[in-house]
């Protein structure tokens, strides 16, 4: 139980203050490291909830594709990010204001919160018991939610063919070969090689 | 301290989804922080999920927190080649900018 709760307030700490970092970074690529530990750290936590596999997920999807690809646009664009980063002072105020107050609003909402009377049978998929967190997983997601499933499906490929269509651009002006048009020229529109000895020319 | 129930993790995801709310307000110029800050947030919301999902004995939280990831991930995804065509097309970032996209 300490373990338990001392590996909480490590994990749920280290969320918070690499989230923080992440807003409060000068520098691009360190807010993208920091947003890589406030989701390792944010993994842990679920691990502690006993959602095994959405921790994974989160590594997995967040860590490895999400991030990286943060990593790479942030690398890939020349800008100068020292420039971007003016009207840090003069929002810090109103938006320390409203982040503390919308902080405290939500923390009280949290504190009185109660399950209702009758609320246990009312669950959409209750844990089954003796089963691990992804075969359970595994189970509700294929029965009961595969239309779902399938619509995510989706939602990542229209995600995929639009990054795709938008950053696929055609350069004017490169040349490029012609393989089709190499192979099926005539000798009419070809260049013929001579050997020409000095001083005659080329009698047609 | 020692007992860790629902209302700390609640409370973890709250104070997470405020900082995400102030990442986008302090970082107004900035679009790659901006889109950090709503990943921010929407960590916030799984964590919620899941917590909530724990507590309740009930799956779905966790199969709807999946759904939450997949969108994420394609946010990510479309919101960074917007920025890539973007840039191509500016040269810089800037959001001040972008109202300039309007056909």
């Amino acid at each position: 139980m300490i373990l338990q709760a001392a590996a909480f307030w490590l994990l749920a700490g280290a969320t918070i203050v690499s989230a923080f970092c992440v807003v409060a970074a000068r520098n691009p690529v360190r807010a993208v490291l920091w947003l890589i530990v406030s989701f390792f750290s944010a993994a842990g936590l679920f691990v502690l909830l006993g959602a095994e596999f959405l921790a994974m997920l989160l590594i997995v999807v967040y860590v490895g594709a999400v991030a990286v690809l943060f990593l790479f646009v942030v690398m890939m664009l020349d800008v100068d990010f020292a420039e971007l980063k003016q009207g840090f002072l003069s929002y810090l105020p109103l938006g320390g204001l409203v982040a503390l107050i919308l902080a405290a609003e939500l923390v009280l909402v949290g504190s009185v919160w109660a399950s209702a009377e009758g609320a246990a049978a009312l669950r959409a998929a209750p844990m089954p018991d003796g089963l691990t967190n992804v075969e359970a997983l595994g189970r509700v997601l294929y029965d009961q939610y595969v239309y779902f499933f399938q619509a995510a499906g989706l939602v990542l490929l229209v995600a995929m063919i639009g990054a795709i269509v938008l950053t696929l651009h055609h350069r004017p002006g490169v040349k490029r070969q012609n393989i089709a048009r190499q192979v099926g020229r005539k000798p009419s529109e070809a260049v013929e090689l001579r050997d020409v000895k000095p001083g005659e020319g080329i009698g047609e | 301290m020692i007992d860790i129930g629902l209302g700390h993790y609640l409370g973890v995801a709250a104070i997470l989804f405020t900082i995400g709310v102030f990442g986008i307000f302090v970082n107004r110029k900035n679009v790659i922080i901006l889109l950090m800050s709503v990943e921010l947030i929407l960590l916030a919301v799984n964590i919620n999920l899941v917590a909530f999902s724990s507590h309740l004995g009930d799956l779905a939280g966790q199969v709807f927190a999946m759904f939450v990831l997949t969108v994420a991930a394609a946010e990510a995804a479309v919101g960074l080649a917007i920025l890539v065509v973007f840039f191509r097309n500016r040269g810089d970032i800037a959001v001040e900018g972008v109202n300039l996209m309007k056909g």
